[in-house]
């Protein structure tokens, strides 16, 4: 029993610091912005598709493109935040959902026209290591040490450089920073182009160890809902906790009651933090 | 009760009216078909408009009540051997009381948390309905083939079906009329546009906003018992689509959110130019991406969707259209 | 943005509304067409257009659609090809009936995108379109559930294939008719052949992907060993689409059984393999559905080596003329190997077993119509309910009760294990059972 609850525990956390990545991008979105970025899963696989691509035609290892999806994947997200955000950004917030909502169509429909919906796999050598009850896998190992090098880099851009400064500045009060001669669009679309870059680098670390389609992003949109509700809607560092308090509460689950009664507590306790405490667990910054 | 002033009124009640007639007048399979999934748009698109439209709140798990509606009428049929009629009224109920205990709790939520909140309301269901033994857990449930026989042979369980697919959809859009035309309607678009405002002046919000969502529930409920009769079968994965969620929202949008005759148009021009480009050779393959590029359209150049957009254009139309 | 865009804009897309609205109008005049005398109750079936003496040839359309995208891609495109050989080859001849009329067959298809609702309205519009004589199902249990409602609402005979769940025939069904062994049956071999091997294993952990087909088999698989005194010591399920198997893998340690069962589809099953592989999981026997038969099987590397997979037929199969006439059933079709050597030639690589059952639902359907003599629903049916033949794909009857009728009760699986050969190449051997066996099981797995 404990040894289980050990190697359960230890895959549920690795695997939280890539949720928690994946989720940082939904949560800076909305602090920022106050958008419900539903482009995001769709984005994710965008970054595993462009490591698999890199991988499979160029024989680049997926370590090595990260730094190339990140840079791609900024830029994507300039051009969506410009093309079909910027124009709602002040609407009714179902204008946004449904805007990025079609760009997530347009993603999956142009993805399923060009890569079919076969299953496809990243396939590195992975190494392992024994300890104990519990295995680590290289590939897990990695990612994690990546996620958490990207979450300190981002704290450090939000916390130390001008434009992570306007972006906060933006993010607590949108006029005000205007009148402080901050350019919204710029910054607005800065932090679209990060939360998009987060999304895109997640997909890639997890195209490393599972298997995806066009369509895999669905199931990770809705984990990334519940994580940042756990860790607090618009709490970029908070949403890395959220990630992993769910990767455990993965692990944790399965050794008491069978898998498939996981999602069923994930949900409602998803809908009753929303009820009881909005803000989330950690609450709002 | 003035809704029937409008020409509005007769103008959208004529058209479902029009669409169900073709269909017993030509007596054809496929056309019915066609028909029943555009009507059964049609209808989860209005009931949902009494929540979003009239009311502002934005309802991703509008989907949780079409399969839990289904899921509950499937298993009357098919466990205790009710009759589809009393089936269809128990589903509806099922999710207007799903929808009332709900209410009371997340209508207290504004904004993106209350979209959020249905979001999980809809996968809580359908998980705990994949672990769920009566209901089938993951593989469901179907219906003897002989269960069609009361019904005079499965060929005429189909007419059936359509008839009253056809009913509930005139029925909707009659309710979806008088609400916006009440007092009820009016505290509903009060709160839309200010619920503070409107909760300071003595509108009974809370109330006024369950209600609202019971009757959007109800509908879907029925309209899911419908659906599943007439599939045989029913599995979770197939009745809490969160996709089809959106894709009502869309509808709804399309034509235009809080008019009666906007959800109508807007739901049968989706199922039609979704099936359009399915079917077209050219399109096949870009189908999804193309719908959301006209989606992306609508929501950046015309928010107001055709009927709102048309009534901003034509200051004439104003009286025509509601 | 200027108003005479907008106004631009919002014109064409009207345009483009009333484009899709006419455009979807033209197949209205079918509409005004009187209508397809829709079936009577299911016991008394439509008559199908019956052929007219007076022409010579008479063309049957056979409908079905089949998955071009979307999670049944893979196994559903070997079906359609070997439909595809079988059309090719019955059509160099046609069917000769009794009045002289020469059979052609002609195959309407559309891809239901691995999605129940586009099957179901894709099967209407195949029965009332494309007026179609006969059916054949789509692959995968769950997509040929849906399709055979509509097959029996019109009153149209569905041979069905890579449909394996019992629970589609045990639904009052009389036009439906299963190829395939039914799930029941698809992992008690794998029981027997553990049991073979080795007599002291005690333990099954049961893992399986919660769909129709796979719950199906599980379940009976599981009461199935349980009668033969195995320890279930886990039993559970995931949802189709899993990806990330680490709590089960832990599970498993956790439980430490002799052998694993279970699995679901193609992409969840080498997943599944694959994450064991990793985990170094220590377990001397691991049979899994569906997955292991698959060539694509193999590019799992190390991982597939010595999974064992049950398979409704395999190339090395031992069906002949001369088995049929010793077991005293009627032999039908070409050869085993002449099936491989044609599907080759036209394919470039060997078929597995979906492209062999797809091959059996023509061959089947062929066979049904020589023996009625006649492309009447009902007398084709007769003919169905009588069948009990050995063709290349194995023995094939019909349950002909009024609880599970339709239900396939001839055909036996093999199971086939992943084996090395002298270069070192991952190949896949006959395992099971020990009369058709082409290799000696690899017992226990060495990890």
């Amino acid at each position: 029993m404990t040894e289980q609850l050990l190697a359960s525990l230890t895959d549920g956390l690795l695997l939280g610091f890539v949720y928690g990545l994946a989720s940082m991008g939904l949560s800076l979105i909305w602090g920022v912005m106050r958008v419900i970025n539903l482009a995001h899963g769709a984005t994710m696989v965008l970054g595993m598709f462009a490591t698999y691509l890199l991988f499979s035609t160029f024989g680049i290892h997926p370590y090595v493109a990260l730094p190339i999806i990140v840079v791609l994947s900024l830029l994507f997200g300039f051009l969506v935040y410009a093309t079909a955000v910027h124009r709602v950004i002040n609407a009714p917030y179902l204008s946004t959902l449904l805007a990025t909502f079609a760009v997530n169509m347009m993603i999956i429909g142009i993805g399923t026209a060009v890569f079919t919906t076969t299953p496809r796999n990243v396939d590195i050598p992975v190494g392992r290591i024994q300890a104990g009850p519990v295995t680590l896998l290289s590939t897990r190992l990695v990612a994690t040490l990546i996620a958490v090098i990207v979450t300190a880099g981002l704290y450090l851009l939000l916390y130390r450089t001008r434009p992570g400064k306007a972006i906060r500045a933006v993010a607590n009060n949108r006029a005000a920073a205007r009148l402080m001669g901050i350019s919204a669009f710029r910054t607005l679309a800065l932090s679209f182009g990060l939360g998009t870059m987060l999304a895109a680098a997640a997909g890639a670390l997890i195209a490393t160890f599972f298997p995806f389609t066009i369509l895999s992003g669905a199931g990770y949109q809705t984990k990334g809902f519940v994580i940042c509700v756990l860790g607090g809607l618009g709490n970029p560092t908070g949403a890395l906790i959220g990630g992993l308090i769910l990767g455990a509460l993965e692990g944790i689950i399965p050794v008491f009651m069978a898998v498939n009664w996981v999602p069923v507590i994930e949900f409602v306790l998803f809908v009753l933090i929303l009820l009881v405490k909005p803000s989330g667990l950690l609450g709002a910054r | 009760m003035k809704a029937w002033r409008y020409p509005a009124f007769w103008l959208t009640l004529g058209l479902v009216a029009a669409a169900g007639a073709v269909v017993f007048a030509t007596r054809s399979a496929t056309l019915r078909e066609e028909m029943f999934l555009l009507l059964m748009f049609v209808t989860l698109a209005s009931s949902l408009n009494i929540l979003l439209g009239f009311t502002g709140y934005v309802n991703f798990g509008h989907i949780v009540f079409f399969g839990l509606g289904g899921y509950v009428g499937f298993y009357l049929m098919s466990q205790h051997g009710w009759p589809l009629w009393w089936a269809t009224l128990a589903g509806g109920l099922a999710s207007a009381l799903l929808a009332w205990v709900l209410g009371a709790a997340t209508l207290r939520l504004r904004g993106a948390y209350f979209a959020l909140a249905t979001i999980g309301v809809n996968e809580a269901v359908r998980a705990f309905v994949n672990n769920f033994r009566p209901f089938g857990g993951p593989t469901g449930m179907s219906l003897n083939f002989a269960v069609y026989r009361q019904y005079g042979g499965p060929a005429n369980a189909l007419w059936w079906t359509f008839g009253a697919m056809f009913g509930l959809t005139l029925l909707v859009i009659l309710i979806s009329y008088l609400v916006k035309f009440s007092r009820f309607g009016l505290g509903l678009m009060s709160i839309r546009e200010d619920e503070d405002a409107a909760m300071v002046l003595g509108v009974r919000t809370p109330n006024l906003k369950t209600w609202a969502f019971v009757l959007s529930a109800l509908f879907p409920g029925m309209v899911g018992v419908l659906f599943f009769f007439k599939n045989g079968n029913v599995e979770p994965g197939d009745a809490f689509r969160l996709q089809m969620s959106i894709e009502i929202i869309v509808m709804v949008m399309l034509g235009g959110s809080g008019t009666v005759l906007g959800p109508a148009i807007g739901s049968a021009a989706y199922e039609r130019l979704r099936g359009y480009l399915l079917t077209s050779p050219i399109f096949k393959n870009l189908h999804l991406a193309l719908a959301g590029f006209l989606l992306l359209i609508i929501v950046l150049f015309v928010p107001a969707g055709l009927v709102g957009w048309l009534r901003n254009r034509l200051p004439k139309l104003r009286r025509v259209l509601e | 943005m200027t108003r005479a865009f907008r106004v631009i804009l919002v014109l064409s897309m009207l345009a483009a509304l009333a484009l899709s609205g006419c455009a979807k109008a033209t197949p209205a005049p079918t509409a005004t067409q009187p209508p397809k005398p829709t079936s009577p109750p299911a016991a008394q079936p439509t008559v199908a257009p019956t052929p007219k003496p007076t022409p010579v040839t008479k063309t049957v359309v056979i409908g079905f659609t089949s998955s071009k995208t979307g999670s049944q891609e893979v196994p559903s495109t070997g079906q359609t090809r070997g439909l595809e050989l079988w059309l090719e080859q019955v059509n160099a001849k046609g069917v000769t009936l009794p009045d002289g009329t020469i059979v052609k067959f002609e195959f309407k298809t559309y891809d239901d995108e691995s999605n129940k609702e586009r099957v179901q309205q894709l099967y209407t519009k195949l029965i009332n379109d494309d007026k179609t004589n006969f059916l054949i199902s789509p692959y995968s249990s769950g997509l040929t559930d849906a399709a055979a409602v509509i097959a029996e609402q019109y009153g149209q005979i569905m041979i069905t294939t890579g449909a394996a769940s019992d629970a589609t025939y045990k639904k009052g069904y009389q036009l439906v008719f299963q190829l395939y062994t039914p799930a029941s049956r698809y992992l008690t071999g794998a029981v027997d052949l553990l049991a073979k091997l080795d007599p002291t294993a005690k333990k099954i952990a049961i893992v399986h992907e919660n769909d129709k087909f796979s719950t199906d088999v599980v379940n009976a698989a599981k009461a199935y060993a349980e009668s033969k005194g195995y320890e279930i010591v886990l039993f559970e399920g995931y949802d189709s689409g899993t990806t990330d198997f680490a709590p089960f893998i832990n599970k498993i340690i956790g439980a430490a059984p002799d052998a694993i069962m279970g699995g679901g589809h193609f992409a969840d099953g080498s997943t599944f393999a694959k994450q064991m592989y990793e985990k170094q999981v220590k377990v001397k026997f691991i049979a899994l559905l569906v997955a292991p038969p698959e060539l694509k099987f193999a590019d799992i590397g190390e991982a597939a080596f010595g999974i064992i997979g049950p398979s409704q037929w395999e190339p090395q199969a031992a069906y002949s003329e001369a088995s049929a006439k010793a077991a005293g059933i009627q032999w039908y079709g070409p050869s085993v190997a002449d099936f491989v050597n044609a599907y080759n030639a036209k394919y470039g690589e060997n078929p597995a077993y979906h492209a062999a059952g797809g091959y059996a639902a023509g061959l089947i359907l062929q066979k049904a119509i020589e023996d009625a003599g006649s492309l009447d629903t009902a007398k084709v049916k007769a003919a169905l309910d009588a069948m009990d033949v050995l063709t290349c794909y194995g023995h094939v009857k019909f349950d002909t009760s009024a609880e599970a009728h339709g239900l396939q009760v001839a055909h036996e699986m093999v199971y086939i294990q992943w084996q090395k050969d002298a270069s070192g190449k991952l190949v896949k051997q006959v395992v099971w059972p020990a009369e058709g066996k082409s290799a000696d099981a690899i017992y226990p797995l060495s990890r």
